[in-house]
């Protein structure tokens, strides 16, 4: 897939506002059509569910990823390679138990709320940004991983970080993990 | 940089997703609305919000036609990273933008099969069309056709007050 040609630089600033812009219109209209923010954020993380099992064919043709060994190897793919690629930021890596399935990528920077300054009122459990869990836990099904993925802090919900938690729920074959030592 | 592919597959989770509502979800006060408003309601929001963005010595425009001419190369550009094929006038307010090879249809199809879908990925960007002119100050109904995918035509009526 080729690169798009350089653009004027107004052209730059348009683009890159476009998916910023849709998503918050998308949110405010599910939130027009949803009383409850549970069914906001179920919505959100169903139509992220869908476009991540169309983004991963995206992602690994264009990323040249090679075949990943451990979940920890995945999850710093997912945060250095996937993110920067679509949303250039990188966030940082942190696993979170010893079995080394649960993890958590903290988001320094977030371009999906830069246009956000608060949750609406009335919408404290509103889970902005929930596409992404749903992107997320999309494309890892589609190469046969299952994982939950949920948002453990929100900066919008007056948290200090924003942090995504990705458990990857079925154990990996033991015996790999032997081979590997 | 936020990918431009992100938008396109936003774009079409949007026209699944608000075409088909899921029934198990109970709809607020915003209730039973046809699809196809929605979609036309969320990208005219957009379009205002992109038109509020622009650079101001950008939306100097002489007569309605310059503006015309941006929506067909500016805005098509910077959205869709290619320009309109062809802009068409009745010199009364009516224009007719033709896209030969309209990027949100491209992956939908190709001649008559889908015809009846095309509607729907097609709502979203009339009403992007309708917001960002409603920011320069022209109040407009905009339409679309579509005769074979992925080419579509963009009918702009300008509401004279």
């Amino acid at each position: 897939m080729s690169r798009p040609a350089p653009r004027k630089p107004e052209y730059h600033k348009i683009n890159k506002d476009l998916f910023v812009l849709t998503y918050g219109a998308l949110v405010a209209q599910l939130c027009k059509d949803y009383e409850k923010d549970e069914d906001v954020n179920a919505y959100l993380d169903k139509m992220g569910y869908g476009i991540g099992t169309r983004l991963v064919e995206d992602f690994l043709a264009r990323s040249c990823v090679g075949r990943c060994h451990s979940y920890s190897e995945i999850t710093d793919i997912i945060a250095q390679v996937a993110f920067k690629m679509y949303l250039g930021i990188t966030p940082s890596v942190t696993c979170n138990n010893s079995s080394r399935n649960e993890f958590s990528l903290i988001l320094d920077k977030n371009p999906l709320v830069e246009f956000v300054e608060e949750l609406p009122a009335g919408r404290s459990s509103l889970c902005y940004c929930n596409l992404l869990c749903g992107i997320i836990r999309g494309a890892l099904e589609m190469v046969h991983l299952a994982a939950d993925v949920t948002f453990l802090q929100d900066r919008l919900k007056g948290d200090s970080v924003t942090e995504i938690g990705i458990t990857f729920l079925k154990k990996l074959d033991e015996k790999k993990y032997r081979r590997k030592k | 940089m936020v990918d431009a592919v992100l938008f396109e597959l936003l774009h079409t989770e949007m026209v699944a997703e608000l075409w088909a509502p899921d029934s198990d979800l109970d709809p607020g006060p915003g209730g039973q609305r046809t699809s196809l408003q929605v979609l036309e309601g969320v990208g005219f929001r957009v379009g205002q919000a992109l038109g509020e963005r622009l650079p101001r010595e950008m939306l100097a425009f002489r007569e309605e036609l310059d503006v015309l001419k941006f929506l067909c190369k500016d805005l098509w550009g910077a959205v869709f990273q290619k320009q309109m094929d062809s802009l068409r006038t009745n010199h009364q307010g009516t224009y007719i933008l033709q896209d030969s090879s309209f990027p949100l249809l491209v992956h939908v199809g190709s001649g008559l099969q889908y015809l009846e879908e095309a509607p729907k990925f097609l709502a979203f960007t009339c009403g992007l069309l309708r917001g960002t002119l409603s920011t320069l100050g022209i109040k407009s109904l905009v339409s679309a056709s579509v005769a074979a995918l992925p080419a579509c035509k963009f009918q702009v009526v300008i509401e004279r007050s």
